[in-house]
Protein backbone atom coordinates (compact mmCIF):
# COMPACT_ATOMS: atom_id res chain seq x y z
CA UNK A 1 0.00 0.00 0.00
CA UNK A 2 3.11 2.28 0.36
CA UNK A 3 6.90 2.63 0.30
CA UNK A 4 7.47 2.56 4.35
CA UNK A 5 9.11 -0.32 5.66
CA UNK A 6 8.35 -2.02 9.06
CA UNK A 7 11.46 -1.15 12.01
CA UNK A 8 11.18 -2.87 15.00
CA UNK A 9 10.08 0.15 17.12
CA UNK A 10 6.41 -0.66 17.15
CA UNK A 11 5.48 2.92 18.92
CA UNK A 12 7.41 4.74 15.38
CA UNK A 13 5.50 2.69 12.83
CA UNK A 14 2.12 3.21 14.29
CA UNK A 15 3.24 7.16 14.48
CA UNK A 16 4.51 7.02 10.87
CA UNK A 17 1.63 5.46 9.74
CA UNK A 18 -0.81 7.91 11.74
CA UNK A 19 0.82 10.83 10.44
CA UNK A 20 -0.94 10.17 7.12
CA UNK A 21 -4.19 11.79 6.76
CA UNK A 22 -5.22 9.28 4.71
CA UNK A 23 -4.55 6.18 7.08
CA UNK A 24 -6.38 8.27 9.74
CA UNK A 25 -9.40 8.69 7.70
CA UNK A 26 -9.31 4.37 7.02
CA UNK A 27 -8.79 3.38 10.12
CA UNK A 28 -12.26 5.35 11.52
CA UNK A 29 -14.04 3.98 8.75
CA UNK A 30 -12.95 0.47 8.94
CA UNK A 31 -13.54 0.78 13.03
CA UNK A 32 -17.35 2.01 12.30
CA UNK A 33 -17.46 -0.76 9.42
CA UNK A 34 -16.45 -3.29 11.89
CA UNK A 35 -18.65 -2.47 14.47
CA UNK A 36 -21.68 -2.22 11.95
CA UNK A 37 -20.73 -5.63 9.59
CA UNK A 38 -20.23 -7.27 13.02
CA UNK A 39 -23.28 -6.68 14.76
CA UNK A 40 -25.58 -6.89 11.90
CA UNK A 41 -23.34 -10.00 10.85
CA UNK A 42 -24.39 -11.66 13.94
CA UNK A 43 -27.91 -11.79 13.16
CA UNK A 44 -27.06 -12.22 9.66
CA UNK A 45 -24.99 -15.72 10.18
CA UNK A 46 -27.59 -16.75 13.04
CA UNK A 47 -30.64 -15.95 10.73
CA UNK A 48 -28.21 -18.21 8.00
CA UNK A 49 -28.89 -15.16 5.52
CA UNK A 50 -25.30 -15.10 4.42
CA UNK A 51 -26.62 -15.48 0.73
CA UNK A 52 -29.33 -12.20 0.91
CA UNK A 53 -25.95 -10.94 3.03
CA UNK A 54 -24.08 -11.19 -0.47
CA UNK A 55 -26.76 -10.12 -2.93
CA UNK A 56 -27.26 -6.72 -0.89
CA UNK A 57 -23.79 -5.86 -0.84
CA UNK A 58 -23.50 -6.31 -4.92
CA UNK A 59 -26.68 -4.43 -5.64
CA UNK A 60 -25.25 -1.43 -5.34
CA UNK A 61 -23.92 -1.91 -8.88
CA UNK A 62 -27.10 -1.81 -11.10
CA UNK A 63 -28.43 0.77 -8.57
CA UNK A 64 -25.65 3.16 -9.49
CA UNK A 65 -25.79 2.12 -12.96
CA UNK A 66 -29.63 3.12 -12.75
CA UNK A 67 -28.41 6.58 -10.91
CA UNK A 68 -25.80 7.20 -13.72
CA UNK A 69 -28.11 6.22 -16.58
CA UNK A 70 -31.05 8.36 -15.09
CA UNK A 71 -28.73 11.16 -13.81
CA UNK A 72 -29.88 11.32 -9.77
CA UNK A 73 -26.97 11.21 -7.24
CA UNK A 74 -25.39 8.05 -6.99
CA UNK A 75 -25.87 7.19 -3.11
CA UNK A 76 -29.47 6.99 -4.16
CA UNK A 77 -29.09 4.13 -6.52
CA UNK A 78 -27.36 2.35 -4.01
CA UNK A 79 -29.46 3.33 -1.39
CA UNK A 80 -32.60 2.19 -3.87
CA UNK A 81 -31.19 -0.93 -5.72
CA UNK A 82 -30.56 -2.50 -1.95
CA UNK A 83 -34.35 -1.42 -0.78
CA UNK A 84 -36.16 -2.45 -3.50
CA UNK A 85 -34.07 -5.81 -3.71
CA UNK A 86 -35.03 -6.46 0.25
CA UNK A 87 -38.42 -5.66 -0.45
CA UNK A 88 -38.54 -8.00 -3.43
CA UNK A 89 -37.30 -10.79 -0.82
CA UNK A 90 -39.47 -10.33 1.43
CA UNK A 91 -42.79 -9.62 -0.58
CA UNK A 92 -42.22 -12.57 -3.00
CA UNK A 93 -44.39 -15.84 -1.16
CA UNK A 94 -41.69 -18.20 -0.26
CA UNK A 95 -42.07 -21.57 1.00
CA UNK A 96 -38.90 -23.04 3.00
CA UNK A 97 -35.14 -22.51 2.67
CA UNK A 98 -35.32 -24.02 -0.57
CA UNK A 99 -37.48 -21.16 -2.65
CA UNK A 100 -35.59 -18.71 -0.52
CA UNK A 101 -32.25 -19.81 -1.65
CA UNK A 102 -34.11 -19.71 -5.37
CA UNK A 103 -35.93 -16.27 -5.32
CA UNK A 104 -32.49 -15.16 -3.58
CA UNK A 105 -29.96 -16.31 -6.73
CA UNK A 106 -33.30 -14.57 -9.02
CA UNK A 107 -33.00 -11.28 -7.80
CA UNK A 108 -28.92 -11.07 -7.57
CA UNK A 109 -28.74 -12.54 -11.67
CA UNK A 110 -31.65 -10.38 -12.84
CA UNK A 111 -30.59 -6.94 -10.62
CA UNK A 112 -26.95 -7.44 -12.01
CA UNK A 113 -27.89 -7.88 -15.43
CA UNK A 114 -30.22 -4.84 -15.37
CA UNK A 115 -27.00 -2.99 -14.70
CA UNK A 116 -25.71 -4.00 -17.63
CA UNK A 117 -28.52 -3.38 -19.54
CA UNK A 118 -28.22 0.53 -17.67
CA UNK A 119 -24.79 0.58 -18.89
CA UNK A 120 -25.85 -0.43 -22.39
CA UNK A 121 -28.56 2.05 -22.52
CA UNK A 122 -26.51 4.83 -21.03
CA UNK A 123 -23.69 3.98 -23.66
CA UNK A 124 -20.35 4.78 -21.87
CA UNK A 125 -18.49 2.27 -19.01
CA UNK A 126 -19.18 3.34 -15.35
CA UNK A 127 -15.86 4.55 -13.92
CA UNK A 128 -14.93 2.93 -10.81
CA UNK A 129 -16.56 -0.55 -11.15
CA UNK A 130 -13.83 -2.19 -9.50
CA UNK A 131 -13.79 -0.01 -6.51
CA UNK A 132 -17.51 -0.48 -6.06
CA UNK A 133 -16.64 -4.50 -5.84
CA UNK A 134 -13.25 -4.57 -3.93
CA UNK A 135 -13.55 -0.69 -2.25
CA UNK A 136 -10.87 1.65 -2.10
CA UNK A 137 -10.09 2.48 1.72
CA UNK A 138 -7.60 5.11 0.49
CA UNK A 139 -9.67 7.34 -1.22
CA UNK A 140 -12.40 7.65 1.58
CA UNK A 141 -13.56 11.50 2.18
CA UNK A 142 -14.40 13.26 5.88
CA UNK A 143 -18.37 13.08 4.73
CA UNK A 144 -18.08 9.34 3.67
CA UNK A 145 -16.84 8.85 7.68
CA UNK A 146 -19.47 11.12 8.93
CA UNK A 147 -22.34 9.42 7.33
CA UNK A 148 -21.07 6.15 8.32
CA UNK A 149 -20.90 7.31 11.85
CA UNK A 150 -24.54 8.15 11.74
CA UNK A 151 -25.21 4.93 9.52
CA UNK A 152 -23.81 3.07 12.41
CA UNK A 153 -25.47 4.87 15.64
CA UNK A 154 -29.14 4.63 13.73
CA UNK A 155 -28.56 0.86 13.16
CA UNK A 156 -27.27 0.31 16.82
CA UNK A 157 -29.77 2.49 18.39
CA UNK A 158 -32.42 0.38 16.12
CA UNK A 159 -31.10 -3.05 17.79
CA UNK A 160 -30.69 -1.86 21.04
CA UNK A 161 -34.48 -1.29 20.91
CA UNK A 162 -35.48 -4.33 19.06
CA UNK A 163 -32.79 -6.70 19.71
CA UNK A 164 -33.96 -9.05 21.96
CA UNK A 165 -36.73 -9.82 20.21
CA UNK A 166 -35.07 -10.27 16.86
CA UNK A 167 -32.48 -12.42 18.78
CA UNK A 168 -35.61 -14.41 20.13
CA UNK A 169 -37.19 -14.54 16.98
CA UNK A 170 -34.04 -15.59 14.91
CA UNK A 171 -32.61 -18.28 17.19
CA UNK A 172 -35.62 -20.37 17.35
CA UNK A 173 -38.28 -18.62 14.94
CA UNK A 174 -41.22 -21.01 15.64
CA UNK A 175 -41.21 -21.19 19.71
CA UNK A 176 -41.10 -17.12 19.22
CA UNK A 177 -43.89 -17.23 16.87
CA UNK A 178 -46.39 -19.16 19.25
CA UNK A 179 -45.20 -16.72 22.06
CA UNK A 180 -46.88 -13.51 19.51
CA UNK A 181 -43.87 -12.04 18.54
CA UNK A 182 -44.32 -10.70 15.18
CA UNK A 183 -41.53 -12.63 13.40
CA UNK A 184 -42.18 -12.11 9.34
CA UNK A 185 -42.59 -8.60 10.61
CA UNK A 186 -39.17 -8.62 12.17
CA UNK A 187 -37.60 -10.67 9.04
CA UNK A 188 -38.82 -7.68 6.95
CA UNK A 189 -37.11 -4.96 9.31
CA UNK A 190 -34.35 -6.84 9.48
CA UNK A 191 -33.34 -7.52 5.70
CA UNK A 192 -34.32 -3.61 5.58
CA UNK A 193 -31.55 -2.91 8.29
CA UNK A 194 -29.29 -5.53 6.45
CA UNK A 195 -30.02 -3.74 2.70
CA UNK A 196 -28.87 -0.44 4.03
CA UNK A 197 -25.99 -1.21 5.83
CA UNK A 198 -24.67 -3.47 3.31
CA UNK A 199 -25.70 -1.33 0.63
CA UNK A 200 -24.34 2.24 2.27
CA UNK A 201 -20.86 0.67 3.32
CA UNK A 202 -20.29 -0.78 0.28
CA UNK A 203 -20.26 2.34 -1.17
CA UNK A 204 -17.56 3.05 1.28
CA UNK A 205 -15.13 -0.09 1.28
CA UNK A 206 -16.53 -1.90 -1.52
CA UNK A 207 -19.01 -4.71 -1.47
CA UNK A 208 -15.84 -7.43 -0.87
CA UNK A 209 -14.63 -6.23 2.59
CA UNK A 210 -18.31 -5.83 4.32
CA UNK A 211 -19.34 -9.34 2.69
CA UNK A 212 -16.16 -10.19 4.60
CA UNK A 213 -16.62 -8.57 7.97
CA UNK A 214 -20.30 -9.77 8.08
CA UNK A 215 -19.76 -13.31 7.63
CA UNK A 216 -16.26 -14.10 9.16
CA UNK A 217 -16.14 -12.60 12.61
CA UNK A 218 -20.28 -13.41 13.32
CA UNK A 219 -19.39 -16.93 12.28
CA UNK A 220 -16.06 -17.47 14.30
CA UNK A 221 -17.93 -16.03 17.45
CA UNK A 222 -20.37 -18.41 17.31
CA UNK A 223 -17.84 -21.02 17.25
CA UNK A 224 -16.78 -19.60 20.13
CA UNK A 225 -19.22 -19.61 22.97
CA UNK A 226 -22.78 -20.79 22.70
CA UNK A 227 -24.12 -17.50 24.01
CA UNK A 228 -26.01 -15.16 21.84
CA UNK A 229 -24.88 -11.84 23.49
CA UNK A 230 -21.48 -12.90 24.33
CA UNK A 231 -21.37 -13.76 20.96
CA UNK A 232 -22.49 -10.64 19.41
CA UNK A 233 -20.00 -8.35 21.55
CA UNK A 234 -17.18 -11.09 20.51
CA UNK A 235 -18.20 -10.45 16.69
CA UNK A 236 -17.68 -6.87 17.37
CA UNK A 237 -14.38 -7.54 18.98
CA UNK A 238 -13.09 -9.93 16.00
CA UNK A 239 -14.04 -7.58 13.55
CA UNK A 240 -12.21 -4.58 14.92
CA UNK A 241 -9.33 -6.84 15.34
CA UNK A 242 -9.10 -8.18 11.87
CA UNK A 243 -9.60 -4.53 10.67
CA UNK A 244 -6.67 -3.11 12.90
CA UNK A 245 -4.28 -5.99 12.21
CA UNK A 246 -5.13 -5.88 8.29
CA UNK A 247 -5.37 -2.05 7.76
CA UNK A 248 -1.55 -2.09 9.36
CA UNK A 249 -0.16 -5.54 7.56
CA UNK A 250 -1.05 -3.71 4.14
CA UNK A 251 0.26 -0.35 5.01
CA UNK A 252 3.19 -1.91 5.20
CA UNK A 253 3.17 -4.29 2.33
CA UNK A 254 2.46 -4.47 -1.10
CA UNK A 255 -0.58 -6.65 -1.24
CA UNK A 256 -3.71 -5.48 -1.27
CA UNK A 257 -6.07 -4.77 1.92
CA UNK A 258 -8.90 -7.01 0.72
CA UNK A 259 -6.53 -10.23 0.53
CA UNK A 260 -5.09 -9.69 4.23
CA UNK A 261 -8.77 -8.52 5.98
CA UNK A 262 -10.35 -12.01 4.37
CA UNK A 263 -7.39 -13.87 5.12
CA UNK A 264 -6.93 -13.08 8.62
CA UNK A 265 -10.43 -13.52 9.46
CA UNK A 266 -10.48 -16.90 7.08
CA UNK A 267 -7.24 -17.82 9.84
CA UNK A 268 -9.38 -17.08 12.89
CA UNK A 269 -12.50 -18.82 11.60
CA UNK A 270 -10.69 -21.89 10.76
CA UNK A 271 -8.71 -22.19 13.99
CA UNK A 272 -11.98 -21.81 15.59
CA UNK A 273 -13.66 -24.24 13.91
CA UNK A 274 -10.85 -26.63 14.31
CA UNK A 275 -11.11 -25.57 18.04
CA UNK A 276 -14.35 -26.48 18.22
CA UNK A 277 -13.93 -30.06 16.26
CA UNK A 278 -11.38 -31.32 18.61
CA UNK A 279 -13.52 -29.90 21.36
CA UNK A 280 -16.51 -32.61 19.90
CA UNK A 281 -14.23 -35.01 19.86
CA UNK A 282 -12.74 -34.57 23.60
CA UNK A 283 -16.50 -34.72 24.59
CA UNK A 284 -17.60 -37.67 22.42
CA UNK A 285 -14.57 -39.94 23.98
CA UNK B 1 -37.20 -15.78 -39.01
CA UNK B 2 -34.61 -14.00 -41.53
CA UNK B 3 -32.02 -13.67 -38.51
CA UNK B 4 -31.90 -17.70 -37.73
CA UNK B 5 -29.43 -18.19 -41.02
CA UNK B 6 -27.11 -15.82 -38.98
CA UNK B 7 -23.79 -17.79 -37.75
CA UNK B 8 -23.83 -16.50 -35.08
CA UNK B 9 -27.01 -16.44 -33.55
CA UNK B 10 -26.89 -19.69 -34.37
CA UNK B 11 -23.94 -20.49 -32.03
CA UNK B 12 -25.62 -18.64 -29.84
CA UNK B 13 -28.94 -20.93 -29.67
CA UNK B 14 -26.23 -24.47 -29.81
CA UNK B 15 -24.40 -23.34 -26.83
CA UNK B 16 -27.43 -21.45 -24.92
CA UNK B 17 -29.87 -24.40 -25.30
CA UNK B 18 -26.88 -26.60 -24.03
CA UNK B 19 -25.90 -24.48 -21.12
CA UNK B 20 -29.70 -23.86 -20.13
CA UNK B 21 -30.48 -27.56 -19.80
CA UNK B 22 -27.38 -28.30 -17.77
CA UNK B 23 -28.11 -25.40 -15.61
CA UNK B 24 -31.78 -26.19 -15.51
CA UNK B 25 -31.76 -29.83 -14.51
CA UNK B 26 -28.69 -28.83 -11.72
CA UNK B 27 -30.46 -25.89 -10.42
CA UNK B 28 -33.61 -28.18 -9.62
CA UNK B 29 -31.28 -30.03 -7.21
CA UNK B 30 -29.86 -26.56 -6.04
CA UNK B 31 -32.92 -25.35 -5.47
CA UNK B 32 -34.15 -28.36 -3.83
CA UNK B 33 -31.05 -29.05 -1.29
CA UNK B 34 -31.44 -24.80 -0.85
CA UNK B 35 -28.03 -24.57 -2.55
CA UNK B 36 -28.02 -21.62 -4.58
CA UNK B 37 -25.79 -19.78 -2.71
CA UNK B 38 -23.16 -22.17 -3.47
CA UNK B 39 -23.57 -21.33 -7.00
CA UNK B 40 -22.86 -17.72 -6.27
CA UNK B 41 -19.67 -19.00 -4.18
CA UNK B 42 -18.15 -20.97 -6.86
CA UNK B 43 -18.71 -18.91 -9.82
CA UNK B 44 -16.53 -16.28 -8.10
CA UNK B 45 -13.98 -19.46 -7.17
CA UNK B 46 -13.94 -19.87 -11.05
CA UNK B 47 -13.16 -15.80 -11.72
CA UNK B 48 -10.61 -15.95 -9.40
CA UNK B 49 -8.95 -19.22 -10.59
CA UNK B 50 -8.89 -17.69 -13.83
CA UNK B 51 -7.29 -14.35 -13.08
CA UNK B 52 -4.84 -16.11 -10.88
CA UNK B 53 -4.28 -18.90 -14.29
CA UNK B 54 -3.73 -15.67 -15.89
CA UNK B 55 -1.21 -14.31 -13.13
CA UNK B 56 0.47 -17.31 -12.98
CA UNK B 57 0.71 -17.78 -16.82
CA UNK B 58 -0.39 -21.57 -16.41
CA UNK B 59 -3.38 -22.18 -19.08
CA UNK B 60 -6.87 -20.46 -18.28
CA UNK B 61 -9.15 -23.16 -19.32
CA UNK B 62 -7.43 -25.71 -17.58
CA UNK B 63 -6.79 -23.81 -14.17
CA UNK B 64 -10.59 -22.56 -14.33
CA UNK B 65 -11.88 -25.78 -14.34
CA UNK B 66 -9.20 -27.65 -11.76
CA UNK B 67 -9.66 -24.66 -9.55
CA UNK B 68 -13.28 -24.64 -9.45
CA UNK B 69 -13.56 -28.46 -8.94
CA UNK B 70 -11.20 -27.67 -6.13
CA UNK B 71 -13.38 -25.55 -4.72
CA UNK B 72 -16.38 -27.61 -5.31
CA UNK B 73 -15.08 -30.79 -3.22
CA UNK B 74 -13.59 -28.07 -0.94
CA UNK B 75 -16.96 -27.05 0.10
CA UNK B 76 -18.92 -30.67 0.11
CA UNK B 77 -15.78 -31.86 2.24
CA UNK B 78 -16.50 -28.96 4.85
CA UNK B 79 -20.22 -29.61 5.13
CA UNK B 80 -21.23 -31.68 6.89
CA UNK B 81 -22.18 -34.66 4.80
CA UNK B 82 -21.10 -33.33 1.38
CA UNK B 83 -24.19 -30.29 2.20
CA UNK B 84 -21.93 -27.14 2.94
CA UNK B 85 -23.88 -24.77 4.71
CA UNK B 86 -24.68 -20.98 4.66
CA UNK B 87 -21.81 -20.04 7.01
CA UNK B 88 -19.14 -22.47 5.54
CA UNK B 89 -20.14 -21.74 1.96
CA UNK B 90 -19.86 -17.79 3.19
CA UNK B 91 -17.13 -18.05 5.06
CA UNK B 92 -14.67 -19.61 2.09
CA UNK B 93 -16.56 -17.38 -0.48
CA UNK B 94 -15.23 -13.96 1.19
CA UNK B 95 -11.63 -15.64 1.68
CA UNK B 96 -11.89 -17.01 -2.42
CA UNK B 97 -12.94 -12.87 -2.99
CA UNK B 98 -9.85 -11.94 -1.13
CA UNK B 99 -7.17 -14.09 -3.08
CA UNK B 100 -9.11 -12.68 -5.81
CA UNK B 101 -8.70 -9.30 -5.26
CA UNK B 102 -4.68 -10.52 -4.68
CA UNK B 103 -4.90 -12.30 -8.16
CA UNK B 104 -5.80 -9.42 -9.82
CA UNK B 105 -3.61 -7.04 -8.32
CA UNK B 106 -0.82 -9.79 -9.45
CA UNK B 107 -2.33 -9.56 -12.75
CA UNK B 108 -3.18 -6.16 -13.45
CA UNK B 109 0.73 -5.45 -12.77
CA UNK B 110 2.05 -8.43 -14.80
CA UNK B 111 -0.94 -8.09 -17.45
CA UNK B 112 1.78 -6.56 -20.54
CA UNK B 113 3.70 -10.88 -20.23
CA UNK B 114 0.29 -12.63 -19.53
CA UNK B 115 -1.05 -10.90 -22.57
CA UNK B 116 -4.55 -11.86 -23.96
CA UNK B 117 -6.92 -14.42 -22.60
CA UNK B 118 -8.73 -12.34 -20.01
CA UNK B 119 -11.73 -13.17 -22.50
CA UNK B 120 -11.75 -16.16 -21.32
CA UNK B 121 -13.64 -14.99 -18.05
CA UNK B 122 -16.29 -13.28 -19.86
CA UNK B 123 -18.08 -15.31 -22.34
CA UNK B 124 -20.68 -13.55 -24.46
CA UNK B 125 -23.67 -15.69 -26.32
CA UNK B 126 -23.27 -13.51 -29.31
CA UNK B 127 -19.79 -13.78 -30.00
CA UNK B 128 -19.26 -17.16 -29.52
CA UNK B 129 -16.51 -18.95 -32.21
CA UNK B 130 -18.55 -22.57 -33.49
CA UNK B 131 -15.43 -24.32 -31.33
CA UNK B 132 -16.52 -22.91 -28.61
CA UNK B 133 -20.40 -23.74 -28.55
CA UNK B 134 -19.33 -27.69 -29.94
CA UNK B 135 -17.43 -27.54 -26.79
CA UNK B 136 -20.39 -26.22 -24.94
CA UNK B 137 -22.48 -29.16 -26.34
CA UNK B 138 -20.11 -31.56 -25.29
CA UNK B 139 -19.78 -30.79 -22.21
CA UNK B 140 -23.06 -29.87 -21.21
CA UNK B 141 -24.53 -33.07 -22.54
CA UNK B 142 -22.09 -35.16 -19.89
CA UNK B 143 -23.05 -33.24 -16.90
CA UNK B 144 -26.85 -33.32 -18.21
CA UNK B 145 -25.77 -37.45 -18.27
CA UNK B 146 -24.50 -37.12 -14.97
CA UNK B 147 -27.51 -35.34 -13.13
CA UNK B 148 -29.63 -37.93 -14.76
CA UNK B 149 -27.55 -40.78 -13.42
CA UNK B 150 -27.12 -39.53 -9.73
CA UNK B 151 -30.91 -37.92 -9.78
CA UNK B 152 -32.89 -40.76 -8.40
CA UNK B 153 -30.73 -41.34 -5.22
CA UNK B 154 -29.70 -37.41 -4.79
CA UNK B 155 -33.21 -36.56 -4.96
CA UNK B 156 -33.81 -39.29 -2.17
CA UNK B 157 -31.12 -37.63 -0.11
CA UNK B 158 -31.68 -34.19 -0.48
CA UNK B 159 -35.76 -34.71 0.48
CA UNK B 160 -34.93 -36.99 3.69
CA UNK B 161 -30.91 -36.93 4.28
CA UNK B 162 -31.45 -39.00 7.50
CA UNK B 163 -33.70 -41.85 6.46
CA UNK B 164 -31.22 -42.04 2.94
CA UNK B 165 -28.06 -42.51 4.68
CA UNK B 166 -30.07 -45.31 7.06
CA UNK B 167 -31.15 -46.71 4.01
CA UNK B 168 -27.50 -47.27 2.74
CA UNK B 169 -27.95 -44.49 0.36
CA UNK B 170 -24.31 -42.83 0.12
CA UNK B 171 -25.92 -39.00 0.75
CA UNK B 172 -22.00 -37.95 0.85
CA UNK B 173 -20.47 -38.73 -2.49
CA UNK B 174 -24.01 -38.04 -3.89
CA UNK B 175 -23.63 -34.67 -2.11
CA UNK B 176 -19.83 -34.12 -3.59
CA UNK B 177 -21.21 -35.31 -6.83
CA UNK B 178 -23.44 -32.83 -7.58
CA UNK B 179 -20.97 -30.06 -6.53
CA UNK B 180 -18.59 -31.62 -9.43
CA UNK B 181 -21.41 -31.37 -11.77
CA UNK B 182 -22.36 -27.95 -10.62
CA UNK B 183 -18.83 -26.79 -10.74
CA UNK B 184 -18.28 -27.75 -14.21
CA UNK B 185 -21.29 -26.62 -15.54
CA UNK B 186 -20.42 -22.76 -13.70
CA UNK B 187 -16.92 -23.57 -15.73
CA UNK B 188 -18.32 -24.30 -18.95
CA UNK B 189 -20.96 -21.26 -18.58
CA UNK B 190 -18.67 -18.93 -17.74
CA UNK B 191 -16.67 -19.45 -20.70
CA UNK B 192 -19.47 -19.70 -23.09
CA UNK B 193 -22.32 -16.88 -21.58
CA UNK B 194 -21.38 -15.51 -18.86
CA UNK B 195 -21.15 -16.32 -14.71
CA UNK B 196 -23.98 -13.93 -14.78
CA UNK B 197 -26.63 -15.92 -16.78
CA UNK B 198 -25.27 -18.98 -14.97
CA UNK B 199 -26.43 -18.27 -11.73
CA UNK B 200 -29.98 -17.12 -12.86
CA UNK B 201 -30.48 -19.99 -15.25
CA UNK B 202 -29.98 -22.18 -11.88
CA UNK B 203 -31.70 -20.68 -9.34
CA UNK B 204 -34.72 -19.10 -11.24
CA UNK B 205 -36.36 -21.99 -13.27
CA UNK B 206 -35.76 -24.60 -10.29
CA UNK B 207 -37.46 -22.02 -8.20
CA UNK B 208 -40.37 -21.94 -10.62
CA UNK B 209 -40.73 -25.69 -11.27
CA UNK B 210 -40.88 -26.40 -7.62
CA UNK B 211 -43.73 -24.02 -7.38
CA UNK B 212 -45.21 -25.70 -10.39
CA UNK B 213 -45.11 -29.84 -9.44
CA UNK B 214 -44.45 -31.65 -6.68
CA UNK B 215 -42.78 -34.58 -8.33
CA UNK B 216 -39.31 -34.16 -8.32
CA UNK B 217 -38.21 -36.31 -11.50
CA UNK B 218 -40.98 -34.36 -13.29
CA UNK B 219 -39.86 -31.21 -11.63
CA UNK B 220 -35.94 -31.25 -12.92
CA UNK B 221 -38.05 -31.90 -16.48
CA UNK B 222 -39.65 -28.45 -16.03
CA UNK B 223 -36.53 -27.03 -14.46
CA UNK B 224 -35.03 -27.58 -17.92
CA UNK B 225 -37.97 -26.50 -19.62
CA UNK B 226 -37.96 -23.28 -18.47
CA UNK B 227 -34.02 -22.85 -18.47
CA UNK B 228 -34.16 -23.49 -22.37
CA UNK B 229 -37.80 -21.44 -23.02
CA UNK B 230 -36.14 -18.29 -21.65
CA UNK B 231 -33.24 -18.86 -23.26
CA UNK B 232 -34.95 -18.76 -26.35
CA UNK B 233 -37.45 -16.37 -26.04
CA UNK B 234 -34.60 -14.10 -24.58
CA UNK B 235 -32.52 -14.73 -27.15
CA UNK B 236 -35.68 -14.01 -29.53
CA UNK B 237 -35.70 -10.77 -27.18
CA UNK B 238 -32.23 -9.26 -27.62
CA UNK B 239 -32.36 -10.16 -31.28
CA UNK B 240 -35.56 -7.60 -32.19
CA UNK B 241 -34.45 -4.63 -29.44
CA UNK B 242 -30.21 -4.71 -30.53
CA UNK B 243 -29.53 -2.22 -27.23
CA UNK B 244 -30.91 -5.00 -25.33
CA UNK B 245 -27.59 -7.55 -23.54
CA UNK B 246 -28.76 -11.03 -24.00
CA UNK B 247 -28.45 -11.57 -20.60
CA UNK B 248 -30.66 -9.15 -19.50
CA UNK B 249 -33.87 -10.24 -21.77
CA UNK B 250 -33.03 -14.54 -20.85
CA UNK B 251 -33.04 -13.38 -16.79
CA UNK B 252 -35.67 -11.25 -17.41
CA UNK B 253 -37.90 -14.16 -19.20
CA UNK B 254 -36.97 -17.26 -16.74
CA UNK B 255 -37.20 -14.37 -13.47
CA UNK B 256 -40.59 -13.65 -14.79
CA UNK B 257 -41.79 -17.02 -15.35
CA UNK B 258 -40.68 -17.99 -11.68
CA UNK B 259 -42.79 -14.89 -10.55
CA UNK B 260 -45.76 -15.66 -11.89
CA UNK B 261 -44.99 -19.31 -10.91
CA UNK B 262 -44.92 -18.05 -7.46
CA UNK B 263 -47.71 -15.54 -7.45
CA UNK B 264 -50.37 -18.43 -9.20
CA UNK B 265 -49.54 -20.74 -7.05
CA UNK B 266 -49.07 -19.00 -3.27
CA UNK B 267 -53.18 -19.31 -2.31
CA UNK B 268 -52.54 -23.87 -2.75
CA UNK B 269 -51.31 -25.81 -0.10
CA UNK B 270 -47.98 -25.94 0.67
CA UNK B 271 -46.34 -28.37 -1.87
CA UNK B 272 -42.82 -30.34 -1.39
CA UNK B 273 -40.53 -28.43 1.30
Amino acid sequence: MSDAVLSLDVVADLREMWSLPFMVTAFRAGTLVAVLAGVVGWFMVTRRQAFAGHTLSVIGFPGAAAAVWLGLPVTLGYLGAALLAAGVLAVVPQRGRGEESAAIGTVQALALASGFLFLALHGRLLTGSTSLLFGNVLGIGQGQVAGLLVLTLVVLALLAGAGRVLMFASLDPAVAAAHGVPVRLLGTAFLLVLAVTAASTAQVTGALLVFALMVLPAATAQLLTARPARALLLSVGIGLLVMWTSLTVAFYSPWPLGFWLTTIAFALYVAAASGARLRRRAWAR
Amino acid sequence: MGALSEPYLQHALLAGTAVAVASGLVGYLLVLRAAVFTADALSHVAFTGGIAALALGVDVRLGLLAVTVAGALGLGLLGRRGRPDDVVTGGVFAWVLGLGVLALSAYSTSSSAAGGGAGVLSGSLLSLTPGTAWRSVAVCAVVAVGVVAVARPLIFASLDEAVAASRGVPVRALGLALLVLLAVTTVEATQAVGALLVLGLLAAPGGAALRLTTRPLRGMAVSAGVAVGSMWAGLAVATALPRTPPSFAILAVAAGTYLVAALATSRRPRALR
